[in-house]
């Protein structure tokens, strides 16, 4: 993307003015998706966006400026206008050396292949999906179906002789579904999404995902009312991941941390959940959705165990935070684009499994809810106070499954809620999601096994 | 830590709308013989500066700007954009949406917007003065906000956020079908977020003062909104379950009507996504529930001369007397239902394709111009929302299936009382429609697509302890 000696000449003029660290981040990437909704293909979309982000950072104080110009004299330009913050601080001439090997990749498991899918082959998938869940009941009247693929490549360089690069493949499937019956219209989603191309659909398949959109909104229409009040929860391995991401990961984030605006603040080393709880965020897994070679800011992915066996061990950390703690980040450091300083985010967040039976677990819960999908959730990390939708969710009576619920928000405190952990399956499972933070999204995972909470707050209808 | 942006000179904004529009009208200009061709360009500043324990945390004023174009060959459509005008991805950009709309299902109702001969409402959006603002007046004004606050009362423990922001922005919209507008517009706004602490217990609130420049930005209003709003909220408990009449305020208010606003898409209509869908006529809400969109109207945050079609925006009047009266289409969305464009396409910046939407929503306040104190003693003992959490999550405008986190205040003697917390409140939206009990003549104009004015609604489940 840029040439070795001009990122070298580039870091030098950032440092100009002076400066302790100056960083080229350089991002490449391009996109299509493609839609089929009631039962048309109404629109194939490419885009393409290229540039880069340049930080300087002098004291306590970061420059950052941006370019979509990635010829040498447009990025000298944006290393001038980010180098002003630095006015001051003992300038002169400091030459950045990285090294004659080139740009530094991590080898990953899953790796990704180059996008090989046609546009053909999009639309085929599309319309399989949509047969496949009009195929699963007559009370389905509407399907859309959606592709997406990307391809992001990315550069890093800074003053400390660090040049590192990747190369994320995203590629995504999702269906949603309407079902129409004499109580109204309900809706069922499903998505699959992984960091890598085409080859997601050896994984895949599009009609599976299709008939499970479809037989959760035709599910809901025999829905009965949410109930109302406090009650044992166990939550289906996979999207209740969302529940971890929600109640603690953000409040374990090091920015949070530092401005003392997480519950989570100065605990590292005490009981902050129940000793079932070993939560891990992992950027190096598989292919899953937040997995990635190396970080927004170059450092590579890597697993780490933020709270083991109910004990906090640590927190989330990005580059900035990291040197202020003296220490070196966790690999945490990522933003949306070229356009966006980095902030500290999530990778894949997920429980350990443990060792109870998933059955067991229902089967010993006299009454209660059992949600089998979770829609997503929200966070005041300053309070710690969560909420998280249910998309499909039944009654637990008598220790089995009964009925279907019509969708509901949970509500709780992550403190308390994670204190309230008393079983633990072997059943674990990921699921993907999009991280919203400052104005920013990124592609995340979440993951559990099937586990139960001892009472959280249901927010249905019913009394 | 403080943090500085700059941005580039390269790219920074200044040709102006004409300058925009004659490379919309080049581009255009590649069409072949048999194809439709729009072309959308965009180009936009902004600064934003946030305060952080006296220092400027962050500095940033970038630009950006980006071309979208769709291409219509035979009712088959394409899209493909990018975020640069140079010169070299021009061409490109357009290869790759005619060949995208070779792969799209013909449609007949596919097409792009013709003029339509309803004459355009001008609408000033502009502040020519926010140009000439220094940078430093704007750090001073973010530095300024994080001190007050700070300052303001001894339970604010944490100020985790004092930011100035102000964003120009320019556009311009070209077809081989007739079409050819443009617009600009500028916007500024200081937001506050605080941390209150008593003891062991910490409540947040946010505030903020908005403007179309630099000048009458209030950063006494941010700072007591926010202030008010975590102070008041200390010692909350997990309130009582059971049905009550439930009292948002203005900015939840806004955030409902929003939500309210997807059912009204033609194309969610069309497409049976709606539970509106088939109802034209009847009575969908209470009878002193009147709602309109109109975007003609300055004050509205989203008021604008021209849909994003480029056909002129107007009032259209949705429920009237609790009695629904139609809906908003852009172009292809009213022609599947038999109609003509109602003006209403959006579309969120160059890289998205326009569909239908609201932009300007009121409800007409009722009789008795209550404020919020007013719509508090009318409703006597209930529930009063600041906050509301999960609306992405917990509101479905397919099903109407409503369930969102609250935080708030009871209301007891047509007075606020004790401070709530963890609470859900639900219902569904059909039924809140009908449920409504009063509407605050106070309106509002906050940011996003709809007004704030205080809402009372009847008969909704609260769960809590």
């Amino acid at each position: 993307m840029i040439d070795t000696p001009v990122l070298e000449r580039v870091l030098s003029e950032a440092l100009r003015n002076g400066g302790d660290f100056a960083e080229v981040f350089a991002e490449d990437r391009s996109s299509s998706s493609a839609l089929l909704d009631d039962t048309r293909v109404e629109e194939l979309s490419s885009g393409r966006e290229r540039g880069a982000g340049i930080r300087v950072v002098s004291g306590e104080t970061t420059g950052f400026a941006h370019t979509a110009d990635l010829s040498e004299q447009g990025l000298l330009r944006a290393a001038e206008a980010a180098s002003a913050v630095a006015r001051g601080g003992g300038g002169g001439v400091r030459t950045v050396a990285l090294g004659p090997d080139g740009p530094r990749t991590v080898e990953r498991s899953g790796r990704t292949a180059p996008t090989s899918g046609s546009k053909a082959d999009a639309l085929e998938l599309l319309a399989r999906a949509d047969e496949a869940a009009r195929a699963a009941g007559t009370g389905i009247s509407q399907v859309q179906a959606g592709f997406g693929t990307s391809t992001r490549r990315v550069l890093i360089a800074n003053s400390d002789g660090l040049l590192a690069a990747d190369e994320q493949a995203r590629t995504r499937f999702s269906v949603s579904c309407v079902a129409l019956g004499d109580t109204g219209m309900q809706t069922g989603y499903e998505t699959a999404a992984r960091t890598l191309g085409f080859e997601l659909f050896d994984e895949v398949s599009v009609e599976e995902l299709a008939r499970t959109a479809a037989s959760q909104a035709l599910a809901k229409l025999s829905a009965r009312p949410a109930p109302s009040g406090e009650l044992p929860v166990v939550l289906a391995g996979g999207s209740g991941g969302i529940l971890f991401h929600e109640a603690c990961g953000h409040g374990l984030e090091a920015d949070h941390v530092v401005k003392d605006a997480s519950v989570y603040a100065g605990k590292v080393g005490q009981l902050v959940a129940s000793p079932l709880v070993t939560l891990v965020d992992d950027g190096t897994v598989g292919s899953e959705w937040g997995t990635f070679g190396v970080d927004d800011e170059g450092r590579p992915a890597q697993r780490n165990v933020l709270i083991e066996d109910g004990v906090l061990t640590d927190y989330l950390w990005d580059y900035l935070r990291a040197r202020k703690e003296g220490r070196v980040s966790s690999g945490n450091g990522r933003r949306q684009s070229y356009r966006d300083l980095p902030m500290v985010r999530m990778t894949n967040t997920f429980l350990l499994p443990g060792d109870a039976d998933a059955d067991e677990i229902v089967a010993q819960t006299p009454r209660g809810v059992y949600v089998a999908k979770l829609g997503g959730g929200q966070v005041n990390t300053a309070t710690g106070d969560f909420v998280f939708g249910t998309s499909m969710a039944y009654l637990i009576e008598d220790g089995a499954i009964t009925e279907p619920l019509r969708d509901a928000n949970l509500i709780g405190n992550g403190p308390e809620v994670l204190k309230r952990i008393d079983a633990v399956a072997t059943d674990f499972s990921m699921t993907p999601g999009t991280c919203g933070k400052d104005g920013q999204s990124v592609p995340v995972g979440c993951g559990q096994a099937t586990m139960r909470l001892t009472g959280v707050t249901i927010g249905g209808t019913a009394e | 830590m403080s943090t500085t942006t700059e941005h580039t000179r390269d790219a920074r904004a200044g040709g102006g709308t004409d300058e925009l529009l004659a490379l919309a009208e080049r581009v255009a200009g590649w069409a072949r013989t048999g194809e439709d061709v729009e072309v959308y360009v965009a180009r936009g500043t902004e600064t934003e500066v946030r305060a952080y324990e006296g220092e400027v945390e962050s500095l940033t004023s970038a630009t950006s700007a980006g071309i979208g174009i769709r291409v219509v060959v035979d009712h088959r459509l394409g899209f493909a954009w990018a975020g640069s005008l140079d010169g070299s991805v021009l061409e490109g950009t357009l290869a790759e949406a005619r060949d995208n709309a070779a792969f799209a299902t013909a449609d007949e109702h596919v097409g792009l917007a013709v003029p339509d001969g309803v004459p355009a409402v001008e609408v000033d959006l502009w502040d020519d003065g926010l140009a000439d603002v220094a940078t430093a007046r704007k750090i001073e004004l973010a530095l300024d906000l994080e001190a007050r606050t700070r300052a303001a009362d001894r339970r604010i423990r944490q100020v985790d956020s004092a930011d100035y922001g102000d964003v120009s922005s320019e556009a311009a919209l070209v077809s081989t079908t007739g079409i050819r507008s443009s617009s600009r517009k500028t916007s500024g706004y200081l937001s506050v977020s605080v941390i209150a602490g008593d003891g062991d217990a910490s409540q947040t609130g946010g505030g903020f003062s908005v403007g179309r420049g630099f000048d009458g930005l209030d950063p006494d209003r941010a700072l007591s909104d926010a202030v008010s709003r975590a102070v008041r909220l200390l010692g909350a408990t997990k309130g009582p379950s059971g049905r009550s009449t439930v009292v948002f305020d203005r900015r939840m208010a806004t955030a409902l009507l929003s939500i309210v606003s997807s059912a009204l898409s033609g194309e969610a209509v069309a497409k049976g996504r709606s539970f509106f869908a088939g109802r034209v006529g009847e009575q969908v809400g209470h009878r002193g529930l009147t709602l309109v969109d109109d975007p003609t109207d300055p004050r509205a945050y989203g008021a604008a001369a021209y849909d994003a079609e480029g056909l002129a925006c107007r009032r259209n009047a949705l429920i009237e007397g609790g009695v629904l009266r139609g809906f908003l289409y852009d172009t292809v969305s009213g022609s599947r239902a038999g109609v003509a464009s109602t003006g209403s396409a959006v579309r969120g910046g160059y890289a998205g394709t326009p569909g239908p939407g609201c932009r300007a929503l009121t409800l007409a306040p009722g009789p008795e111009g209550h404020d919020e104190a007013g719509v508090l003693a009318a409703v006597g003992n209930g529930l009063f929302v600041q906050s509301l959490t999960g609306l992405h999550s917990g509101v479905n405008p397919i099903s109407g299936d409503f369930s969102v986190g609250a935080e708030g205040l009871l209301i007891r003697d047509g007075r606020l009382a004790e401070p709530v917390r963890e609470i859900t409140v639900a219902s569904t939206l059909q039924r809140m429609l009908l449920s409504l009990e009063a509407v605050g003549a106070d309106v509002e104009w906050l940011p996003g697509i709809a007004a704030g004015q205080t809402l009372a609604i009847g008969d909704m489940q609260i769960s809590g302890s």
